[in-house]
Order: C-alpha cells, then sequence, then structure tokens
C-alpha cells in the first residue's frame, strides 16, 4: 500500500555532496535548500515560478525550486550556484565562465536575480555545441525566461555572448 | 506564498493512484508537473487536502507517433514533446504550440497532459488538442475510457472528469493531406501567458484550391472552441485566397472577455490578426503539400 506522508526524509546530492533533511512534504525545494540545508545561494524571488531567481539543476536541468517539492526530488542530483565554480587544485575555486563574464561584462546590480540567471545561462551554454558562434536568437532565449529589475538585461546579453565566446576558445 | 499543507503519497502504478484518490476523496488531486498545480499552491487559491504525485509511475513518459497521430503519456514534458521528431513530422503543430509554452525551465518540468488536464483557456495544448478533435485517456476504477475534446472542456480550470481518475495520455490526430498548420501568440513578454494565440489548419482540394479552414483560439473564451472559417474562402485558388476575409469572419465568431491584461475589443482585434497571418502561413505549408 502506498504510504500517504505529511512529512519525509529526502536523499540528495547537491552539488556533488549527498545530504539529507526531514521535511514536511509541503516544502519546496527552493526552501528546502536554504532553510534544511543551508545554501542560500538560490533565492526566492516571487515563489510562484515567474521570476526564474531560484532556478537550480535538477539532474542537470534548469528547473524553478520554487515550482518543486522537495520530496519530489529525493535521489535526485541537485545543482545551486554555489556549484557552478570548480576547485582550481590549489586549495581555491575557479569561476564558471558565466560568472567570470557576469564580473567582467558587469550584468548585475543588486544581484538578487543573478543565481538564477547563472545557472540557466551556465546549463544553457553547456548543453549546446560550443564551436558554434551563438546566435542572437540563443541569447535571448536564454535569459528570457528570468527577470532582472535593475540591469536592463544589455549587460547580461552581453555576458552571456562572452561566456559562450570564452567556452568556445577552451573548446578549441 | 508557501503551499498550505497537504497529505502526501507518490504511488508507482496507475491502480495504485486511483487507490488513493479513492480513499482520500475529492480533497486529493493528481501531480504531475507541477508548473500550474504549485503556482495555484503557493497563491492559496488551491488547497488540496492530499497531493497524488504520479511522477514514480513507469511508462508514462512516451511519445508515440503513428500514422494516425501522436500519442502522448501523462508524463512526457513540454521539452521532450518539443525534441519529439517523430511527433512533429506527424502532426507538426505540436511543435509549433510547444515552443510558445512558458520558459525553458518550465518545459523541463511541465506537461502536455497535464497543462490539458488544467483545462486553461489560455493554454497552447488545450487549443491544439482542440483544432486537432484530440481526446484523452481517462484511467479509472472501472477501466480506462477515451474522453473526447468537446466532452473534457467545461470551464476555466475545469474538466468533465470527476472521482477517482487519472488522465494517462493524450492523443492527437496526424495532419490529414494536403494541409498545413501554423500558431501565433501574442503576449506581453515571450513565455508569459498569451493576450491572444492562434492555432489554424488549411486543406486544400486536388485543384489546390481551398476546401477547408479551422481556427481555434488562446485566452478567447472560457473553454477552448474550434471556428470554421471555410465560407470566407471555401473554393479559391491558394495563392489568391483574402486571408484578411478569414480573419474579419472570425472576429464576429469569437466572443472575448476584458480582463487587466486586454480589452474584449483589443482581443478581438488580435483574433482578426492572427487568423489572417497564421493562415498565410498554414496554406504555403498546404501548397507545399499539395503535388501541383
Amino acid at each position: 500500500m502506498t504510504s500517504i506522508d505529511t512529512e519525509r526524509t529526502v536523499s540528495l546530492t547537491v552539488n556533488g555532496v549527498p545530504r539529507e533533511a526531514r521535511v514536511p512534504v509541503r516544502r519546496v525545494l527552493a526552501d528546502a535548500l536554504r532553510d534544511d540545508l543551508g545554501l542560500t545561494g538560490t533565492h526566492v524571488g516571487c515563489a510562484h515560478g515567474v521570476c526564474g531567481s531560484c532556478t537550480v539543476l535538477v539532474d542537470g536541468e534548469p528547473v524553478r525550486s520554487c515550482l518543486v517539492l522537495a520530496v519530489q526530488v529525493d535521489g535526485a542530483a541537485v545543482t545551486t550556484v554555489e556549484g557552478l565554480a570548480r576547485d582550481d587544485h590549489r586549495g581555491g575555486q575557479v569561476l564558471h565562465p558565466v560568472q567570470e563574464a557576469f564580473r567582467e561584462c558587469h550584468a548585475l546590480q543588486c544581484g538578487y536575480c543573478t543565481p538564477g540567471f547563472l545557472v540557466t545561462i551556465a546549463a544553457g551554454l553547456e548543453a549546446r555545441d560550443a564551436a558554434q558562434e551563438i546566435t542572437e536568437e540563443e541569447v535571448d532565449e536564454l535569459v528570457g525566461g528570468n527577470l532582472c529589475r535593475c540591469t536592463g538585461y544589455a549587460n547580461i546579453k552581453k555576458a552571456v555572448r562572452h561566456a559562450a565566446a570564452t567556452m568556445r576558445e577552451d573548446a578549441r | 506564498m508557501k503551499p498550505p499543507p497537504f497529505r502526501y503519497a507518490d504511488p508507482d502504478s496507475v491502480d495504485e493512484a486511483l487507490d488513493v484518490l479513492a480513499a482520500e476523496g475529492d480533497g486529493a488531486k493528481v501531480l504531475a508537473g507541477g508548473q500550474s498545480l504549485l503556482p495555484l499552491l503557493a497563491m492559496r487559491l488551491a488547497a488540496p487536502a492530499t497531493l497524488v504525485d504520479v511522477n514514480r509511475v513507469p511508462g508514462l513518459d512516451r511519445v508515440e507517433a503513428s500514422a494516425g497521430g501522436v500519442r502522448v503519456g501523462a508524463l512526457v514534458r513540454h521539452a521532450g514533446l518539443l525534441r519529439d521528431a517523430g511527433a512533429a513530422g506527424v502532426q507538426p503543430l505540436l511543435a509549433r504550440a510547444t515552443a510558445n509554452v512558458a520558459h525553458p525551465a518550465i518545459r523541463n518540468r511541465g506537461t502536455t497532459v497535464g497543462s490539458i488536464a488544467h483545462a486553461d483557456p489560455s493554454g497552447e495544448l488545450t487549443a491544439v488538442l482542440a483544432l486537432t478533435g484530440g481526446s484523452v485517456t481517462v484511467a479509472r476504477p472501472s477501466g480506462r475510457a477515451e474522453v473526447g475534446w468537446q466532452d473534457l472542456f467545461v470551464g476555466p480550470l475545469e474538466t468533465s472528469l470527476s472521482g477517482p481518475a487519472v488522465v494517462v495520455d493524450a492523443f492527437f490526430p496526424a495532419l490529414p493531406e494536403r494541409s498545413g498548420t501554423a500558431f501565433a501568440e501574442i503576449a506581453r513578454r515571450k513565455g508569459d501567458y498569451a493576450v491572444c494565440g492562434a492555432a489554424v489548419v488549411v486543406t486544400l482540394d486536388e485543384d489546390r484550391r481551398v476546401a477547408g479552414v479551422r481556427a481555434s483560439y488562446l485566452s478567447v473564451g472560457l473553454v477552448p472552441e474550434v471556428h470554421d472559417l471555410t465560407e470566407a474562402v471555401a473554393g479559391k485558388p491558394v495563392d489568391s485566397a483574402d486571408w484578411a476575409a478569414a480573419g474579419a469572419l472570425a472576429r464576429t465568431l469569437v466572443d472575448p472577455d476584458t480582463d487587466l491584461h486586454a480589452t474584449a475589443d483589443y482581443r478581438r482585434l488580435l483574433v482578426g490578426v492572427l487568423t489572417e497571418r497564421t493562415l498565410a502561413e498554414a496554406a504555403a505549408e498546404a501548397a507545399g503539400r499539395t503535388a501541383a
């Protein structure tokens, strides 16, 4: 018989680290990441799927973490903005090309929406053929699902093109 | 902005899901992609006592394209249908409409069948199901049955389904021969709910004259409707048919509402514009599929 619960223990691999949390079944993934696992890099903006600031990767694909229950991703691999940087093998970390590009192009102001943009764009750029030059249409599609009320998008789009160019160089 | 408390079950078969739905009664609701249901919970517009999550049910994630049409399982994500070349070959309207569903992150999670069961008159795939004359398969404790689109949609966010029921797939008939389709919508921001949208199909006869024109609209009525616009252009050669006349006819047939986003008059105007634009596109495709 199927169990019907109000609380469950959820096991996740978050940024490569196995984690576990006991959560009420109504807890959305965004809140579980922030409140139960202490990963406050994921920001909750609208909390109903419109703004995109809470976007994380579930098994490699961008999803709105405010529109997924924590219990629904039991057993999944989750990547948050904290997991984008890589070890530099000298005790430090090296930023993802998208993070580097955001810094280079001044693609953030208040920073609230930034984690969602970074995760979405990083996954989008990694999923495409890096050798191909990125089109304006692709850039628009990559940023179109996320709201930023500071920058006006010009610098965010510049950062996408910058990161794509870096990844193109790296792919050679 | 947090969902109200509920009980949760994630059965691993349709039969078990039906058992839980039957045991939990009217307060139980099926959860698939959750991209419409979870916003409703967050806004406290819905407060189901129990969510029955069908994501762990095997076998519901298949797209089956055959000569007769495309059957889409209840766990096929919008992104999956969008990528399915077999489905696009049999019924090109599916990918054209799905490309307009929200944003990539939502399409990765939301399901085609869930958006149909949600019965939102601004849903892209509800309009496509209606236009293509599609149906859904409903599993009940008594067995499975096909429910045609006309018998499914009752009102905004309301279907005719009651009691323990799970929609296990949706069937979209194939594009008929000598036919073409097109889809377009107007939204304030790409990926937002459409202020107005149109899905159309144009069918020609063997002499490349217009034999059939049908259209279905988004965000225009309370439930999806299909309008026959053939009389405006019947028998006209495909290259010289007056699509604006069909658009003008469409404007007289629809009865849109005014809301926060647009007035009824503006929506009626968009129906005319989108009809003319999409019919020209669909007709060109139909002509390409009809030997000269």
